[in-house]
């Protein structure tokens, strides 16, 4: 339960980390929170003959909310991306599925751009990322690339990051106004990997949903998006039948049994759960609606006030 | 092997750590667990190693006030860090300093004593150091909250029930200090 032996490297730029990956090449890893990494060196299910440990690297800690998007740094932590005031106004998704990954005392180290890197179908912000249309900053000695959350992912534990490159920056890109988001799992114990996960957003405007979308946690191989604004488009949210989108979650997935649950245990919780962020989606739009349009009437602080009033 | 020639085969680094306020210089290998370079090479063995891969809990510290695991840092990282273990915690309360004052056990220590919080103890440095910055966040939590608190904290004795009520007596004794001081 050590890890083998590696030679340590603590870069101090980006161009310096970019620079020792190119020349290790397969035999270097990147080193960010470490709380999925560290395991699997202590368990010796991998031994790279260097870490390049980037958390000495300045600059790439900060959240940033914009109109169009919530962009994180490399080295922001889950629990830093939780409590931002700023971020969980724009985008209450971020921090409704961040209450889900592991435990406090892992999320205080791990980064969220590190559980993108890692791809475990079982972890929630690439559902997130793959449902609010993100995109993860790539950069290598060769150059900078934006990637898609859609091309990101290329199976279970496989991001297309390149051997010499490190994922920078993601964006959780926002949602159009009136769209209310809700993120629910159903685990052995609260932290524990889930054994099924749905985040949905629905949008409604003028009383009727105008889109309805849900990604999934450990029941698919790559957090792809069911996109269930044909079903649902054009009807009031009093009248969606929810039972319908269960019925489709359920035939999307591709769930895998293992000691936790069954396959068809798991296909039965998507059901359930879709049903549930669903109905949630929805009482959170009315809510996103009323702030909206209290806003528009100056009886509520903007988020950009909110942001501001965190110190 | 000789212990020469796996000091060869390993090179040793010289690495700096400030626990519970005193810095500590060590050589150590670079791939040396932060909870292993406590027990090893500072011999602060009050963090305890249960599972090695995050699960237990047994070795959290503090790291600048926030819990995390020792097991999944390794020494080299928290050079820039302040690391407080659970030999840190008890508190000074006459403010003379350890050298001629008695320590005196911190809230969630005592809590844990007057409930019986522990019984084997292995787990306990892990409970106590996680609930002490979880009290600092949130120092009224509701009996629903503490057992959310301990949630990443594994226990085999106690079934959890008086660890529970450790975290709301702490949190009693924590107020009772403030008003007495």
């Amino acid at each position: 339960m050590k890890p083998s032996v590696f030679v340590h490297h603590a870069p101090r730029s980006l161009d310096e980390a970019l620079a020792l990956l190119a020349e290790f090449g397969h035999d270097g890893k990147v080193l960010a929170g470490g709380q999925s990494l560290i395991p699997i060196l202590n368990m010796r299910l991998a031994a790279p003959g260097h870490l390049v440990d980037i958390n000495r690297i300045a600059g790439l800690d900060t959240v940033r909310v914009t109109p169009d998007a919530v962009h994180i740094g490399a080295l922001v932590r889950h629990s830093q991306l939780e409590r931002h005031v700023g971020a969980f106004a724009h985008l209450p998704l971020l921090r409704q599925a961040l209450v889900n990954v592991a435990h406090p005392v892992i999320r205080n180290r791990g980064t969220t751009v590190g559980s993108l890197a890692h791809a475990d179908p079982s972890g929630e912000m690439p559902a997130v990322l793959a449902l609010t249309s993100g995109y993860v900053e790539v950069a290598s000695a060769r150059g900078t690339r934006t990637v898609a959350a859609g091309d990101f992912f290329l199976g279970p534990m496989e991001s297309c990051l390149q051997e010499d490159e490190i994922a920078t920056a993601a964006s959780f890109r926002s949602f159009p106004t009136g769209t209310g988001m809700a993120f629910a799992e159903s685990a052995r114990r609260h932290g524990d990997y889930a054994q099924a996960g749905v985040a949905a957003a629905v949008t409604v405007a003028d009383g009727l949903i105008t889109s309805a979308r849900a990604s999934f946690v450990s029941v698919t191989p790559t957090p792809d998006v069911l996109d269930l604004s044909e079903v649902f488009a054009g009807i009031a949210p009093e009248d969606a039948d929810w039972a319908k989108a269960a019925e489709l979650a359920r035939a999307h997935v591709d769930p895998d049994a293992d000691i936790n649950a069954s396959a068809e245990y798991r296909r039965m919780l998507v059901g359930v759960l879709i049903a549930r962020v669903l109905a949630d989606a929805i009482s959170n739009a009315a809510a996103a609606n009323a702030k909206a349009t209290a806003m528009a009437t100056g009886s509520a602080p903007s988020p950009t006030d909110v942001d501001a009033t965190r110190a | 092997m000789s212990e020469m020639t796996r000091t060869d085969a390993e090179p040793l680094v010289e690495i700096t750590v400030q626990v519970n306020g005193v810095m500590h210089t060590a050589s150590a290998p670079t791939r040396r667990l932060l909870s292993d370079f406590l027990r090893h090479e500072l011999r602060l063995t009050g963090t305890h190693v249960g599972c090695e891969h995050g699960v237990c809990g047994s070795c959290t510290v503090l790291v600048d006030g926030a819990p995390m695991r020792s097991c999944l840092m390794f020494a080299v990282t928290a050079q820039d860090h302040e690391i407080t273990t659970v030999e840190g915690l008890a508190e000074d309360l006459d403010g003379n300093g350890t050298e001629t004052g008695t320590p005196t056990m911190s809230p969630v220590q005592q809590a844990f004593i007057e409930c019986h919080g522990l019984q084997c103890g292995f787990c306990t440095p892990g409970f106590l150091t996680t609930i002490t910055a979880y009290l600092r966040e949130n120092p009224e939590p509701t009996e629903t909250e503490a057992r959310e608190a301990i949630s990443g904290n594994l226990c085999r004795c106690t079934g959890y029930q008086n660890i529970v009520k450790s975290v709301l007596r702490a949190a009693e004794i924590t107020k009772e200090r403030e008003v007495g001081a």
